[in-house]
């Protein structure tokens, strides 16, 4: 039996990186306050005193300048770990991410590779304003060759930062602020590992399939309980990874109940949601017996009101709204 | 102040219509009288004019909807006037509950058939007192329910549903749909049957049979259905067949074909010319005049001699078959006759005939002579008390005086409602007919 570790959120984060740092001295991390002030959202805490300056690497506020530099690490050997603020700010690094981290192994036919993980908290927290509330992981899925994963849980958080300093190519990994303080088991093995590509069934259920990742997952999984109470029987799916998808797992559950709904924080247009949907209904076209709903956050820029806020934000009503109108219950 | 605009009653047997296509659309102007949609009826398509005047604020049903007499199909109103109380009270437009309708129970109103009234004769089945006993408006606040396919529409189910019916071999035609738009979901699907199946003619069989190509019934094919099964399940047919020498008729038509093209414009595609068909009309006609009793109808209270002949003309059409009334034949001449009968069939098959050119026959003719048919028996065409099924002109051998000479010959079975005519009243009118067919030179005159 693994042992486990009650820890929260940032920790099964650190945890991982911890651990890496320990087993491969080429990994390293950089970033903005990663260091003397123990990091922004306190995930780097402590490691400054274990690892010293040359491993946690201070960085000035030049998000395009360290990426640049960490990806150019990366093509000759180091396995950096990018820490942003917020992932709203590596929108000053687009070019790097897109055009070199995204573009060497192929654009060297496969001589380079960039083995680097990117991360920061992702989407809303609370009142952060519209310019700091993105949800970016539907600009990264858009990139043939980076990869894109959201954790949920601490195990997860912990397994997947390790999976993702593991890989040989970028790896954008997105938190939450609002997971942060989020308590739970960890296992403490340092092989323990959640692979790339592999979505979690974390609520069976036969009448409705809800699907969302990160935060949402929370959100969908009382969407569930209220749902129970009205007798519909939700399965939520914590995607994890939103690329590679998991299509069999969704496909599977599809199979089963044979609707879904699709809830995430993003915009409606376009994104990872809409990626979603149009496969499970291409793959699983005769085992719908609805239209997939999507529930997202609605389509304007977040506003900074705390009660607008909460409106534009999925939340349980919208999602057990959408999951009864897929099971044809009037809501 | 906005109304709801039900759906009339825009032929007398109509219990239901399907809005083939609006004519307006939500916004738009209308004015008394102005065209609205088409809607097919049991019998044909039909224009449904306004009979007010405003602005159609609200179209409740869509195009293809069927909807039971008497439900909301639209609003009309001022422009920029608040319908929202009317909407929620039309409730589910065409997927709201009809009231039953009336049992088919032969009336105790139809008129005499002495009075020449257009309504006489209508299909017995329907009650002849005003349509709003069948047509009372379905509950403000019932709920949507599920609504049956559209007939000649495609069948709406999910994709899962169509998985299900393929494994279970369910037919989805007839299974009504909860979901919106009348979509089949799964859960309609509980406790249905599979129809059923030729069982597999022998062990060497394998795999699964192919599933028959499922079509929904159209509102004529479900008219056919109803009326046809309800004739041959509760009216007695016997059948009488004669065969007649058709020399004479032939030999008359062949003459009387030249004489007309004599004086024709030998461009002219719509010269007149007449056909068997015509003059066995003709025939049949006079042989009513000869023989009443073979012109009648049975009612539980009465039998009702028809005092006019006129003569209902089974017209095939690409999805069924329809039959137009020739009025008054006995008084036509044949030309006359093979006027009225060519304008009626073409009508009939662009589906432009009026409801009142559909009914009131008082005797059936129906002829398969010309796909070949030598002899059939056809169903009657309730509530008349007889049909003449007409066969084609045969070549063969026969005898004359003490000689097998080439001739012809033509069939014809009658099938009579033995509850208003006895055997003997059949056999007496196709007496007079033969008589009037094999000396055909009558026709003409009489």
């Amino acid at each position: 039996m693994t042992a486990m570790k009650s820890v929260r959120f940032r920790e099964a984060i650190r945890m991982g990186m911890v651990e890496e740092m320990e087993r491969d001295d080429r990994v390293f991390i950089v970033g903005e306050e990663v260091g003397h002030y123990q990091g922004a959202y306190k995930v780097t805490e402590g490691m400054l005193d274990k690892f010293g300056p040359k491993r946690v690497i201070d960085a000035p506020i030049t998000e395009s300048g360290f990426t640049g530099i960490s990806i150019g690490a990366a093509m000759v050997g180091l396995r950096p770990i990018v820490e942003y603020m917020t992932w709203n700010f590596s929108a000053v690094a687009f070019d790097q991410i897109l055009n070199n981290a995204a573009k060497i192994r192929q654009m060297s036919g496969g001589q380079l590779h960039v083995p680097i993980v990117l991360r920061a908290p992702n989407a809303s927290a609370k009142q952060v304003g519209s310019q700091h509330s993105h949800a970016m992981e539907h600009f990264y899925t858009h990139v043939p060759g980076l990869k894109v994963v959201a954790p949920s849980t601490c195990a997860d958080a912990k397994g997947l930062i390790k999976s993702a300093i593991r890989d040989d190519d970028p790896v954008l990994y997105m938190e939450s602020e609002t997971l942060y303080n989020l308590k739970g088991d960890v296992p403490e093995d340092p092989e323990f590992l959640v692979p790339l590509g592999k979505a979690n069934v974390v609520r069976e259920g036969g009448d409705v399939t809800i699907i969302s990742w990160s935060r949402l997952v929370h959100i969908s999984l009382q969407a569930a309980e209220q749902l129970a109470k009205e007798g519909i029987d939700a399965e939520v799916i914590d995607v994890r990874s939103l690329r590679p998808l998991d299509e069999e797992t969704l496909v599977a559950s599809v199979t089963k109940t044979h609707r879904a709904v699709v809830a995430y924080e993003g915009w409606p247009y376009g994104g990872v949601g809409a990626e979603i949907v149009d496969r499970i209904q291409r793959l699983a076209f005769d085992d719908l017996d609805a239209p997939i709903e999507r529930v997202t956050t609605l389509d304007y820029p977040m506003p900074y009101n705390a009660k607008l806020e909460q409106f534009v934000i999925p939340n349980v009503e919208r999602i057990v709204g959408a999951a009864k109108r897929v099971a044809y219950r009037s809501a | 102040m906005a109304k709801i605009i039900d759906m009339p009653k825009l032929s007398p047997t109509m219990e239901e219509g399907q809005i083939s296509a609006w004519h307006k659309k939500e916004g738009d102007a209308i004015g008394v009288d102005d065209l609205l949609a088409e809607v097919e009826t049991d019998k044909a398509t039909m224009e449904f004019r306004s009979f007010d005047k405003g602005t159609l604020l609200k179209i409740l049903v869509p195009d293809g909807s069927i909807v039971k007499l008497g439900q909301p199909v639209a609003i009309v109103g001022n422009a920029g006037e608040d319908i929202s109380q009317l909407v929620a009270s039309a409730g589910g437009g065409a997927a709201a509950p009809a009231p039953a309708a009336s049992p088919p129970a032969v009336s105790p109103h139809v008129e005499s058939p002495q009075k020449a009234a257009p309504a006489e004769g209508a299909p017995a089945k329907e009650p002849a007192q005003p349509a709003p006993a069948a047509a009372a408006p379905a509950p403000a606040t019932a709920p949507a329910q599920p609504a049956p396919p559209p007939p000649g529409g495609r069948v709406r189910a999910s994709p899962y549903v169509r998985k299900l019916a393929r494994e279970r071999g369910l037919a989805l035609g007839d299974i009504a749909g909860s979901g919106p738009h009348g979509r089949i979901i799964a859960k309609d699907l509980d406790g249905k049957q599979p129809v059923a199946r030729a069982a597999a003619p022998s062990a060497a069989a394998q795999g699964p049979l192919r599933e028959p190509e499922s079509k929904p019934l159209s509102m004529m094919r479900k008219t056919i259905a109803k009326r046809l099964t309800e004739s041959k399940q509760t009216v007695p047919h016997f059948y009488l067949t004669i065969d007649i020498d058709a020399d004479p008729l032939h030999a008359l038509r062949e003459r009387v074909n030249e004489d007309l093209a004599s004086a024709a414009d030998p461009n002219d595609k719509n010269a007149p010319k007449v056909s068997f068909n015509d003059l066995v009309l003709k025939a049949v006609a006079i042989a009513l005049t000869r023989v009443p009793a073979a012109n009648a109808q049975f009612t539980p209270e009465a039998l009702l001699f028809h005092q006019r002949i006129d003569i209902s003309v089974a017209v095939a059409i690409d999805d069924g078959l329809i039959t137009p009334v020739l009025r008054d034949a006995d008084k036509k001449s044949v030309l006359t006759i093979a006027r009225e009968v060519r304008d009626l069939a073409q009508r009939a098959r662009a589906k432009k005939l009026k409801p009142e050119e559909m009914m009131g026959g008082t005797f059936s003719v129906s002829n398969l002579g010309m796909y070949g048919i030598d002899e059939f028996s056809a169903v009657i065409n309730p509530p008349e008390g007889a049909i003449l099924a007409v066969g084609q002109v045969r070549r063969e051998p026969v005898v004359r005086g003490e000689e097998v000479v080439p001739g012809r010959r033509m069939a014809m079975t009658m099938s009579c409602d033995h509850r208003v005519i006895d055997g003997a009243v059949g056999a007496t009118f196709l007496k007079a007919l033969r008589g009037l067919l094999e000396h055909p030179g009558q026709i003409l005159v009489l």
